[in-house]
């Protein structure tokens, strides 16, 4: 190990010193030297601070007995990246690294940082911070939902619907060339809006309804999921997958509020499939 | 990171180990955990779960959530409704009842008594009843649409939600002042 080391060290080092001759200078992909060319400074830091207030929900299950409260703290917008969840990882890391929230991708697709933001369920990675620093921001977690610590809510029951509804293909009839399913490509636009949902479950906790009815009511993220089997022309149980959420509680505690559609930070429908659904049920 | 530490703990498994007999492939390390787990059964996750959540509070909804006109009109919707269903019902029940506990409720006793009322109180009875009324009327059509699955697009909700309440606005104040 040392020894190759060493050689590679004494490798380039003897490159380094190894002449640049202008008549090979494009032959060997060589640099002008930093002293030919001008200094780019550091962007000056603008002279006034853009002060924002942050007032984030906390709870610590080390104290079981206190009331949740909401906690303060105010964050200087020009050293803070545009995102909300770029704030809530600046407040950690700088101010207070007790503050608690799921985080991951940072990119939209993972769907851990959702939350409840300005009054609205999105993913704090694709909510910008809104600029105006006279307005100060708020954030919950995902609501009506059981409070693991500050921005994390237990997501069990949610992750138990999903899993009720048999989330995979299911069929018997073997491909007929024997190698994959295959579907014409009208079958499969069928399943756009569908396929992409990353769970967050932004939708099912703004809906009315599900915060009431959390334990029967399957919700729109995953009455979106069990459509999108519904709707592939691929799986072979539709009949089960609808008699299985044919009773009073499963679909129809959806009465068409639409919050869900509205807050959709992936920008789907449950709504929509959740009325297909309904008419799937209605006349087949 | 994990699977440079998992080499290095292997190298240094190596060099500890007094002979290349005993020399153990890098690969089995993975199974070494530091942390101890163990599997619970469903129902004993159910027992555990249950009991975390006495003491988990539950996180702030309805008087945090923004006003839309999704929500807002729903449960307008939802209020109007009883509104209506309720006194239909009570109305009908007290003309049921009404012979037999000897009031009037025949249609000119009705009309002779509110002729005699202020006219600021006919214009508040007008106005609970047509506003309601109409919010409920229009709202109603909406919802049969999306029962139908039209008109699921976020821009188009706002557009017909806020249609329903302008439209209730405009025949409601008719009804109520003019009709």
């Amino acid at each position: 190990m040392a020894t190759t080391r060493a050689l590679a060290r004494l490798a380039t080092r003897q490159a380094a010193v190894r002449p640049a001759t202008s008549v090979f200078s494009r032959g060997l992909a060589s640099v002008v030297s930093e002293s030919k060319t001008s200094t780019t400074p550091d962007p000056a830091p603008s002279k006034e601070p853009k002060t924002k207030t942050f007032h984030i929900y906390r709870w610590n299950p080390d104290e079981p007995s206190s009331k949740p409260r909401m906690q303060s703290y105010t964050l200087d917008l020009n050293k803070t990246g545009p995102m909300m969840l770029d704030a809530l990882i600046r407040i950690k890391n700088e101010t207070d690294p007790t503050l608690t929230f799921r985080r991951s991708c940072r990119e939209g697709i993972c769907g851990s940082c959702a939350m409840n933001i300005d009054g609205v369920n999105t993913l704090a990675c694709l909510c910008r911070i809104p600029t105006d620093t006279t307005k100060e921001s708020r954030i919950y977690p995902l609501p009506h939902m059981y409070v693991v610590k500050d921005l994390v809510p237990d997501m069990t029951q949610f992750y138990k619907q999903y899993r009720s509804v048999k989330p995979y293909l299911q069929r018997d009839t073997p491909a007929p060339d024997g190698r994959e399913y295959r579907q014409s490509k009208a079958d499969r636009k069928k399943l756009d809006g569908l396929y992409e949902c990353i769970l967050c479950a932004c939708c099912s906790t703004s809906c009315p309804s599900y915060w009431w009815n959390q334990e029967e009511y399957l919700g729109p993220a995953v009455l979106l999921q069990s459509y999108r089997w519904i709707a592939d022309s691929r799986d072979e149980r539709k009949p089960e997958r609808l008699d299985a959420l044919n009773n009073s509680m499963s679909v129809y505690r959806c009465h068409t509020i639409l919050n869900c559609s509205r807050t959709c930070p992936k920008g789907l429908n449950p709504a929509l499939a959740i009325a297909e659904i309904k008419k799937n049920m209605a006349f087949t | 990171m994990a699977s440079q530490r998992i080499f290095q703990l292997g190298l240094r498994r190596a060099a500890a180990a007094p002979g290349f007999t005993r020399f153990q492939p890098a690969g089995r390390m993975v199974q070494r955990r530091l942390a101890a787990t163990h599997n619970v059964s469903s129902a004993e996750g159910q027992e555990i779960l249950v009991k975390q959540r006495l003491q988990r509070p539950v996180s702030p909804h309805l008087t945090i959530y923004r006003p839309q006109i999704t929500w807002y009109a729903s449960s307008f919707n939802r209020i109007t409704g009883i509104l209506l269903s309720g006194g239909l019902y009570i109305f009908g029940l007290s003309y049921l009842a009404a012979p037999a506990l000897g009031w009037h409720l025949e249609t000119p006793s009705l009309v002779a008594a509110v002729a005699s009322w202020p006219v600021a109180v006919k214009i508040a009875a007008k106005a609970t009843a047509a506003f309601p009324f109409f919010f409920h009327s229009i709202n109603g059509i909406r919802h049969l649409t999306w029962d139908l699955g039209i008109g699921f697009k976020n821009k188009t909700v706002i557009q017909t939600g806020w249609t329903a309440v302008g439209l209730t606005v405009a025949l409601g104040a008719y009804y109520t002042f003019v009709g």
